[in-house]
């Protein structure tokens, strides 16, 4: 029969149109304060924080000395002693679902401030950190009237004031992490946020405020490491809680040494993913990708070394290849976001530092084709191959999107190099082998395993490494152990 | 026609798929946000992937004369938008569509093989192949066996493909796997594979008539076939999502996928389509929204 | 002149009145009519169990986020509705500060009962160290559907501390409600305000006499909970609730203590091994 061909038509994709999350809908202030004793307190300084996506300045916030750290304990010891010490457990549940519930409320604006301060695609802020933080909150909630069940044997108390520093990778996040159990458990909180991401953290407290919570049952103090440091040796904290690097989780060890307080550090990590040849191969190629690339790598659990079987390298790292090559690098408040902006120019240095040092040592550099925003600071998603256990890129965190990819050829060799390591945070196994899986798993030293998955959190479920990558663990029935006095 | 040797496919070449991490993999082509220049092409290049599709037991020859028209000049008025890519009917009905889209760009698809079913004998299936050709067919939609592939008779499977290909002659082969009778990822892949291998030219979710049909992790699946397949051995295969895609929203998100899983080039109606009937109407609604502004109403678009 | 309500049945989500017609003279503290509620049938009894065996494989499977979101949103909504059980209750002659109480008690073993979706399974899990080389994990599942003899007083706290943990472990309920029953209905309001699937809980009114030996008798009930001082009809539970091995919790004719154990109550413990090795 007679055909026409069809006409010409341009539809072509090409790149996505800008999808910019809106930010009409809520104020951010040129200018925030110490939140002490339920009050907005002025410092005698302020520094300002940055949108790494476009180097503008958000906000101005406060500067804590150790003159207002003195006064934030104070606050939190107060309240410990009052209104908040004496609240029965349910009472204390009740302030903590309603702090939940506004944060789902307000869930958009706290991720696209997240997005602003700190870097991370809002997709990610929107769909993977914010509800976190309201769930962390909504669980801890209900542990508050409970607590004589968690331990066996056991009527535990409160431990008192807390001191908390958190870093800038999953500002809101960790600010819950460290908060509601502390809270549930009946402890008041002095908070330090990264000094790269405060403003997550300020909104927390507007919350805490519109919440009714009693003043002075957590207080937040913006600075640097001066402030953090203040806080850490106050004399009158009984708690140290900590995320962030190695080295400063060990300078922190000393600081308190002699002390009677108690401590958790929740450190950094250099988790091996191991693929067998028997994976679900391209679900195992999304999870190598979620493991490294998402929040740009800024991840203490970060998959950064691949281990994969000999037999099937080859097909592995082209489709890791391929799908790298659809990965958006761009706004973070665009909605097609992939990958966002590194933290900070500073970040940005000590990540490029290592990639050098990588290529010098002898590794292959791959990244996909096409040009990074001029503004900003940017760094595109990278594999090495040819690594080897010496190199730099293999022995240390990077925390930024670069994947180090080594081959393996029995079990016995993948866990042996896996746990090869000073650190034990994470780890990820993939094959379709039952029995295999949970040969690894019991083999792996590292305090979080995934199995045919990857970079899955839960409030339920306890976070935490071996080794120097921390003491202690989050979230879960064994999370609260840390906020409590047996 | 397809020179060459045929070979039964190696089973260790299909993976074995993890249920959790492929639906959300295709979960976050959701998250995708297409809007503007982008959501208006994608709008306009689904219309010209439909194949506009009658089915039913009552399908008469007014009744598909009419849905012809539409398949022809979807936007009366509007001829940027459009064709639609093929119409799709019974056997009896070819005859009729052929007519009605005679030079027009429009292809005639017809079922055969027993749709949906399948279950009858081969030697019928295949005089339905050579009749429905016959009577101006281009293109061929067949079913599988699933009880026979549930029953683990796979060289069957792929026995019957090629002699459905042969069959056909000139004209295209698509293979309907009914994936919501074949229920676990692994056993779609597998029948992929084997379709691919038999000689497919293009591989369909469903047949529209089991209350499970295409989804977005379901399509994943036998997209990653056709990808390997391209891969292995430079030969691009057709993909065909067929039922429960009744929203433009959904059609853009399947796009989508499309691209970011084999690219810009699968991105025309040679290479995938759309088997829907309601999907029509809305991408043209969403058409006009994204022109004028303004929602639409049905009212203003015609219902063949 | 005020609207009255009616006060039917609460079943699959919506409010049928008894297929059998009859009702039950609810009078107040004068001797006023405050209501014909609904007398429910062993038919009516038998469609709300067909209603809350549909619904008990999704909810069975709802995470356990979900059911505590759920379960705390049924406090939201009764608080919300405070001061319409008030006004119910003093009508019953029932004075306002105990009627008071009786919300916010209601309330807070909802908020109790819903901190506990995410945790028992934590408490009453167990990796157990077999000797061989295996992974072995035990953890609790929902029963399916369970049948709830409410106690008797119907008081609002009653009610809720009866159903509450029976719900959060992801069974589906079948209530019989004690003699207030219009506090039920207007419960049964509620709980169709919050997102509860329908189908989940269901509520009668009607006369235990007639309705404890179909909740004892039915085939396709897993167990029941009876909250009962009255040996005839904890005998008569345990007879025929034999014929398929329900399981069965007796309970005071009391308001329940909050406690996870009454979760556990209507747990099946399932343990699972797998190989450890390559």
């Amino acid at each position: 029969m007679a055909k026409t061909e069809p006409g010409p038509h341009n539809f072509v994709f090409g790149n996505y149109a800008p999808a910019p999350e809106s930010k009409d809908h809520f104020k951010i202030k040129k200018s925030y304060d110490l939140f002490i004793g339920g009050k907005w307190v002025k410092a005698s300084k302020k520094f300002e924080t940055i949108n790494p996506a476009t180097g503008e300045v958000i906000a101005k916030v406060g500067e804590a000395g150790k003159k207002e750290v003195g006064q934030a304990v104070k606050a939190a010891r107060k309240a410990f002693e009052g209104e908040w010490g004496q609240l029965s457990g349910a009472e204390r549940g009740k302030y903590l679902f309603r702090i939940a519930r506004l944060i789902q409320e307000r869930s958009r604006e706290l991720a696209v401030v997240e997005s602003m301060d700190g870097g991370k695609p809002i997709r990610e802020s929107r769909d993977v950190d914010i509800p976190l933080v309201a769930a962390h909150f909504f669980y801890h909630a209900g542990w508050a009237d409970k607590l004589d069940y968690a331990f066996p044997g056991v009527k535990p108390k409160p431990l008192g004031v807390v001191g908390q520093v958190i870093p800038w990778n999953f500002p809101l996040l960790m600010a819950a992490w460290k908060i509601a159990p502390a809270l549930a458990c009946g402890n008041t909180v002095v908070l330090k946020p990264a000094e790269t991401t405060p403003l997550t953290a300020l909104k927390l407290a507007e919350i805490f405020e519109d919440a009714g919570l009693p003043p002075g049952t957590v207080n937040i103090v913006t600075g640097a490491g001066e402030t953090g440091q203040a806080l850490i040796e106050h004399p009158d904290v009984d708690k140290v809680a900590f995320t962030g690097s190695t080295a400063v989780g060990k300078a922190i060890r000393r600081a308190i040494a002699g002390t009677d307080k108690k401590f958790t550090l929740e450190l950094g990590g250099k988790a091996a993913n191991i693929v067998f040849e028997d994976a679900p191969i391209n679900e195992a190629v999304e999870g190598i990708l979620n493991g490294i690339f998402f929040n740009q790598g800024h991840v203490c659990c970060a998959g950064s070394r691949l281990f994969v079987q000999e037999s099937i390298a080859d097909k592995v790292i082209k489709k890791l290849k391929k799908r790298m090559e659809t990965l958006i690098v761009g706004d973070p408040l665009d909605k097609n976001t992939d990958i966002g902006a590194i933290n900070s120019a500073e970040q940005l240095e000590r990540i490029k530092a290592l990639v050098k040092a990588g290529e010098r040592e002898g590794a292959c550099i791959w990244q996909p084709e096409g040009r990074l925003p001029r503004k900003g600071n940017w760094f595109k998603p990278t594999l090495f191959t040819e690594c080897a256990q010496s190199h730099r890129i293999v022995q240390e965190e990077i925390f930024g999107p670069v994947l180090a990819i080594q081959t393996f050829r029995t079990p016995q060799e993948a866990l042996e190099k896996a746990n090869n390591t000073p650190y034990g945070l994470s780890g990820g196994v993939w094959t379709d082998k039952g029995s295999k899986i949970f040969k690894m798993t019991t083999g792996l030293k590292a305090g979080v395993v995934w199995a045919n998955t990857f970079n899955k959190f839960d409030p339920t479920s306890p976070f935490g490494g071996y080794k120097e990558s921390g003491i202690g663990r989050e979230g879960g029935v064994h999370g609260l152990a840390a906020y409590l006095n047996f | 026609m397809k020179a060459g040797v045929l070979n039964f496919p190696d089973r260790r070449e299909s993976p074995t798929i993890d249920q959790v991490g492929v639906e959300e993999r295709a979960k976050r082509f959701c998250a995708r946000s297409i809007k503007k220049g982008t959501k208006m092409s994608a709008l306009k290049l689904a219309v010209t992937m439909l194949d506009v599709t009658t089915l039913e037991g009552a399908d008469s020859v007014g009744k598909v004369r009419q849905m012809c028209q539409k398949a022809m000049q979807p936007l009366p008025g509007d001829p940027s938008v459009g064709p639609a890519a093929a119409v799709c009917v019974y056997p009896r009905m070819v005859k009729t569509a052929a007519k009605a889209v005679e030079g027009s760009s429009v292809l005639v698809a017809s079922v055969a093989t027993q749709f949906p079913s399948g279950q009858m004998r081969l030697k019928e299936r295949l005089a339905e192949v050579r009749y429905a050709v016959g009577e101006g067919a281009d293109e061929i939609d067949m079913v599988i066996s699933r009880g026979q592939f549930l029953q683990g008779e796979y060289r069957a499977i792929f026995d019957e493909v090629a002699a459905c290909k042969e069959a056909c002659g000139g004209a295209h082969l698509k293979v309907i796997l009914e994936t919501g009778e074949l229920t676990t990822y692994d056993n779609v892949r597998w029948a992929s594979d084997i379709a691919i291998a038999a000689g497919a030219d293009f591989i369909k979710t469903s047949t529209g008539k089991v209350p499970i049909a295409a989804t977005l992790p379901v399509t994943l699946v036998m997209l990653q076939a056709i990808e390997d397949h391209y891969d292995r051995t430079g030969k691009m295969v057709g993909m065909k999502p067929a039922g429960g895609i009744s929203n433009a929203k959904l059609a853009i998100q399947y796009l989508v996928m499309v691209r970011e899983v084999l690219g810009e080039k699968w991105l025309t109606n040679k290479w995938f389509r759309f088997g829907a009937s309601s999907l029509t109407n809305d991408l043209l609604m969403q058409i006009r929204k994204q022109e004028t502004g303004r929602y639409q109403s049905g009212d203003y678009f015609t219902k063949d | 002149m005020t609207i009255k309500k009616t006060y039917k049945l609460f079943i699959g989500g919506k409010f049928p009145r008894t297929e059998s017609g009859r009702v039950l003279d609810v009078r107040g503290k004068d001797g006023e009519l405050l209501a014909n509620a609904s007398w429910a049938s062993r038919k009516d009894f038998r469609e709300a169990v067909v209603a809350a065996r549909k619904a008990s494989g999704g909810w069975g499977k709802a995470s356990a986020y979900l059911k505590g979101q759920i379960l705390y949103r049924i406090a939201e909504m009764l608080e919300g509705r405070r001061a319409q059980f008030v006004v119910e209750l003093v009508a019953h002659g029932i004075s306002e500060e105990r009627a008071e109480k009786d919300v916010s008690e209601a309330i807070n073993l909802l908020v109790h009962y819903a901190g506990w979706s995410d945790k028992y399974q934590a408490l009453f899990s167990s990796a157990n160290p077999v000797a061989s080389s295996h992974f072995n994990f035990s953890v609790p599942e929902p029963t399916g559907v369970v049948g709830i003899i409410a106690p008797r007083r119907g008081s609002l706290p009653e009610l809720v501390s009866a159903l509450a943990p029976v719900i959060v472990g992801g069974n589906s309920a079948i209530v019989l409600a004690g003699e207030n029953a219009l506090t039920a209905i207007t419960f049964a309001e509620v709980l169709s305000t919050s997102d509860v699937p329908a189908g989940v809980v269901n509520i009668l009114t009607g006369k235990r006499a007639e309705l404890i030996p179909e909740f004892a008798k039915h085939m396709d009930v897993n167990a029941v909970l009876l909250c009962s001082n009255d040996k005839d009809e904890k005998k008569l539970l345990d007879l025929e609730s034999a014929e398929n091995l329900k399981r069965v919790s007796h309970q005071k004719d009391a308001p329940l203590k909050e406690s996870p154990y009454h979760i556990l109550d209507f747990q099946e413990i399932k343990t699972t091994w797998h190989p450890i090795g390559v």
